[in-house]
């Protein structure tokens, strides 16, 4: 795939459809595409937080390994990206990264992502605002999640008062 | 009785055996008849008449008011068919001593029933429309019989979208039948959980998360939301955003309901007597009292 294609795929992903087109003309000369097979590690928990990814199709899991105990924490598909930590400098992984099925990605290299965001600052914001709107809508969710919402303590509808 | 009636409903109204129509407040018996395991704590109990009597119809999302002998009486959703005339279905999560005792009761074990109560899923309003469903947890249950009626009915609603929300894959009710509700036409059904081992292939995140899946045409869908109230608000406003109507989105809710006719107030919520004015609303009846501390 060559940039132009890169610039159309950009123009209909839900993450960088709504930047203007200078600065998803500026993203475009920055991706790369990346496929990753069915069941392939993307990146481990510990490793340096190298890349940022969109995905264009198929399914990722975030997982965390414990001693005795294996966790998947969260889904990712179509339309979604994952790995914003990249765009911290020197952070390192506090998850692995799993294919589900099959992935197909854009992949951005963070430290040029960054250098763009210091160079052009309206980019830079509007890039970091999309992103910080995908950091609020995953805390929130881990807030909810933090609720434990269906756990025992939860009245609801059948379960009686007693 | 408003409690036998149910505007919203195409199910006839209810054919209350004598004892209920005498009396909301005489329990009848009926018999456990099946008791399956869903999860881990979590148990669904058939009942049937006891000597040769019948049991009361019922609405989908009408609840009845279960008494686990010496233990407790309390109010449980029916969860089963509602044009299955021959046994009453309850989803019963253990969770404190009348549960449990209602739980490990065997089949032919006797049960007391006062009900069904309150009003129901709008499947009148709904024919012709799509119909989204979004459940967590234990709430899926009093879907059920509203996901029956329309597979029943299927040429009378739209599209029918499921969207269910468990803690984990464990905690997941009627799996089997989710699974095979998938295959039907027009259907669409997405389950979640907050987090699941390797083996979970599904997805993963709160329930919220799954809208981005669904086309929803607000113009021309009725939703549907049974579970946690803090979940249901968090859908409610996923559904604002989509611009649903508060007039077609409609909520069970969960208070403290003990006579389950209006009478002892334990279940009041502003104006309104869950048991009797609900357990299912519109949302634009419950605005102004969902999230208030201590309401």
């Amino acid at each position: 795939m060559n940039k132009e294609s890169f610039l159309e795929i950009l123009k209909e992903h839900p993450f960088t459809k709504d930047l203007s087109p200078e600065h998803q003309a500026k993203l475009a000369e920055l991706a790369h595409e990346t496929r990753f097979e069915r069941e392939q590690i993307i990146f481990h928990e510990s490793d340096a937080s190298q890349f940022f990814y969109l995905i264009l199709k198929g399914k990722v899991a975030l997982e965390v390994m414990a001693p005795g105990r294996a966790l998947r924490i969260q889904t990712l598909t179509d339309g979604e990206e994952f790995s914003w930590s990249s765009l911290l400098p020197s952070t390192r992984k506090f998850f692995q990264a799993r294919a589900l099925t099959s992935v197909r990605a854009l992949v951005f290299d963070a430290a040029q992502l960054r250098a763009s965001c210091d160079q052009d600052c309206s980019f830079g914001y509007a890039f970091i605002s999309r992103l910080l709107a995908v950091v609020a809508g995953r805390l929130q969710a881990t807030r909810l999640r933090l609720l434990d919402m269906y756990g025992v303590q939860e009245r609801t509808t059948h379960e009686g008062d007693d | 009785m408003k409690a036998t009636t149910n505007a919203h409903c195409s199910t006839p109204p209810q054919a209350l055996n004598s004892a209920a129509l005498a009396d909301p407040m005489m329990p009848s018996v009926a018999r456990v008849v099946q008791v399956e395991k869903e999860t881990h704590d979590t148990f669904t109990l058939s009942l049937a008449a006891h000597n040769g009597g019948t049991l009361p119809s019922f609405a989908p999302g009408q609840f009845s008011m279960l008494y686990a002998f010496g233990v407790g009486e309390l109010p449980i959703s029916i969860s089963g068919d509602p044009e299955d005339s021959g046994k009453l279905v309850y989803t019963v999560r253990s969770v404190g001593q009348a549960t449990h005792a209602l739980v490990t009761r065997k089949p032919g074990d006797p049960v007391c029933l006062r009900g069904p109560f309150g009003t129901g899923w709008p499947m009148t309003e709904a024919r012709g429309k799509d119909v989204l469903v979004v459940a967590g947890g234990i709430g899926l249950a009093p879907l059920r019989p509203a996901i029956y009626h329309i597979l029943r009915h299927r040429g009378d609603y739209g599209r029918l979208m499921i969207l269910y929300g468990a803690r984990s894959p464990r905690d997941m009710l009627y799996r089997k039948q989710l699974s095979a509700w998938a295959y039907l036409p027009d259907t669409q059904i997405l389950t979640t959980v907050d987090y699941g081992g390797l083996s979970w292939r599904g997805y993963v995140g709160v329930v919220t998360t799954l809208f981005r899946y669904v086309r929803l045409q607000p113009d021309r869908t009725v939703a549907l939301i049974c579970g946690p109230e803090i979940m249901m608000r968090y859908v409610v406003r996923e559904l604002e955003l989509r611009g649903m109507s508060s007039s077609e989105t409609y909520l069970s809710m969960e208070r403290n309901m003990k006579c389950g006719v209006g009478l002892c107030g334990h279940c009041q919520l502003g104006p309104h007597f869950i048991c009797k004015d609900g357990p299912v609303f519109p949302l634009s009846r419950l605005q102004r009292w969902i999230g208030k501390y201590e309401l």
